[in-house]
């Protein structure tokens, strides 16, 4: 399968190794990813909350380029990207006089026939290939998958899986070998846009993830978003309460976890670069036994 | 009665009127039940929750919108659209009363969150893509957070997370044009 791949922002900074994972994967499970050319940055929540013309012609220009390069499927690993995009060609499809705006101020051709596609999804659809492949399933990892919500609302936008009970990631994870654990909080927002502006709203809402994970007998979180990855890797010591003394929880992307079964090497998908340790989860992609929880971090 | 005003279009004289303007959205269709603001993540930190922001402005309170930071601190999960059984989506009408209010009143929004989406949008005018870096000083100098989390920036570079030179789009006039052509079309609109 080929796809216009549209990196976003965050690939070549704080989220390398959600990239060099894809990229990881892609080969080995038959993917070409065709780089946008000139591609730009998809606005994100800032031009959500300044303008809605805004919000919409900045993803439209990336359809239209990937649409000149005669793609009808785009990739947005980025779950915040994959929502600004994604929102945009629904917001033009639905509003014929936005339309009508956006091609006026893009001055290029665009007749908005790109669908746009999330890697849980794609991952999802090649889930026998990767239990065909998986070398070094990852047996007995529990993973708790967390969607946020940038990857399943507005349903109307997203549309891959259902909105209140998705299931896709852990169809992923299954096909890795890993054991999906139920939990209750991975439908809810980690509070993502303020990682700067806001830190205690953070730390409050990331706090309860993670602990709800650690009750659910989490291993590991997966995540496919950089802003959710960011928030819980890099702010997870501020989240421990004072005195607290839990094993950090070790948050991976998606295509890390589809990686390791792959039994690419943990260096390759980029594991060394997280804040909070990888080992409970690397350990097991290479058969090895996992370290108790206690000796971790 | 303004020139503009027709019988298909008349010019939007209440906040409700404004809303469904931008949105096509009815704002009129709330009744209040609540289940927005028990799902939302941020209820537990704003005075006004999303119920709170659809009775508003169906009671035509841009007033009490404005002098209150909650409209900003929105994360836009889209939870209570999710759970609202009206389709009544509280997080777009909060995006457009957040416009209305910014038209109005420029400098509204909470400085840090302002400076925030100003730092932001800034790097995209300039780069067509997000330099974290420029971000980062971007944000502290707009916001007066000048040494927030001046020591993650070590770990986060040795972990080759920081990218120094911001990535740019090749046609970056092309990208800035779209930022004239909204510009234009909101002083239109
Ligand atoms: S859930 Fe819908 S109907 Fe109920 S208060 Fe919220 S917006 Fe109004
Ligand atoms: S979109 Fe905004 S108002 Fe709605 S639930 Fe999320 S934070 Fe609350």
């Amino acid at each position: 399968m080929k796809v216009a791949y549209f990196p976003g922002c965050s690939m070549h900074g704080t989220s390398r190794e959600y990239g060099e994972s894809l990229h990881a994967v892609a080969e080995p499970l038959g993917v070409e990813l065709d780089e946008v050319r000139d591609w730009n940055c998809c606005g994100a929540s800032s031009a959500h909350a300044s303008s809605r013309m805004l919000a919409v012609a900045l993803p439209a220009r990336s359809l239209a380029l990937a649409e000149a390069q005669g793609h009808e499927q785009l990739l947005a690993p980025c779950a915040a990207c994959y929502n600004r995009l994604a929102g945009a060609r629904h917001e033009i499809a639905e509003d014929a006089e936005l339309a009508g705006h956006v091609k006026r101020i893009l001055a290029r051709p665009f007749e908005n026939r790109v669908a746009v596609l999330n890697a849980v999804e794609v991952l999802r659809d090649l889930g026998e290939t990767i239990k065909a492949k998986a070398t070094s399933p990852l047996k007995g990892l529990k993973v708790a998958c967390y969607y946020g919500c940038l990857l399943v609302r507005p349903a109307a936008v997203t549309r891959f899986d259902d909105p209140e009970d998705p299931s896709s990631m852990e169809a992923v994870v299954k096909a890795c070998g890993a054991e999906p654990v139920a939990w209750r909080m991975r439908l809810e927002c980690c509070g993502g846009g303020f990682s700067l502006s806001r830190k205690p709203s953070v730390v409050r809402l990331g706090r309860a993830i993670l602990e709800d994970a650690r009750k659910a007998g989490a291993d590991a979180i997966a995540v496919a978003c950089p802003m959710c990855h960011s928030n819980l890797d890099f702010r997870q010591k501020a989240m421990a309460r004072d005195g607290e003394d839990k094993p950090p929880m070790p948050i991976v992307f998606i295509t890390q976890v589809v990686g390791l079964a792959l039994g690419i090497a943990p260096e390759k998908l980029g594991m060394q670069r997280h804040f909070v340790s990888t080992k409970r989860v690397t350990s097991r992609g290479n058969g090895e036994a996992t370290a108790p929880a206690a000796e971790v971090g | 009665m303004s020139a503009h005003e027709d019988a298909h279009h008349p010019v939007p004289r209440t906040l409700a009127d404004k809303v469904r303007a931008a949105t096509g959205l009815n704002p009129a269709r709330c009744y209040q039940c609540g289940k927005c603001s028990a799902g939302c993540p941020m209820a537990a930190e704003t005075t006004l929750r999303p119920h709170d922001v659809m009775r508003l402005v169906n009671q035509d309170r841009p007033d009490r919108l404005m002098d209150d930071e909650s409209i900003w601190l929105c994360l836009g999960c889209e939870t209570c659209a999710a759970r609202c059984p009206n389709e009544c989506e509280p997080a777009r009408v909060t995006d457009a009363v957040r416009e209305i209010v910014a038209a109005a009143r420029p400098d509204a929004a909470p400085r840090a969150i302002r400076a925030f989406h100003a730092a932001f949008l800034d790097q995209i005018r300039k780069h067509g893509r997000l330099g974290e870096m420029g971000l980062i000083m971007g944000y502290k100098l707009r916001s007066g957070h000048l040494f927030a989390d001046a020591a993650a920036a070590p770990g986060m570079m040795s972990r080759g997370k920081l990218a120094f030179v911001a990535d740019k789009v090749e046609d970056v006039e092309d990208v800035r044009r779209i930022f004239a052509g909204c510009a234009a079309h909101g002083e239109e609109g």
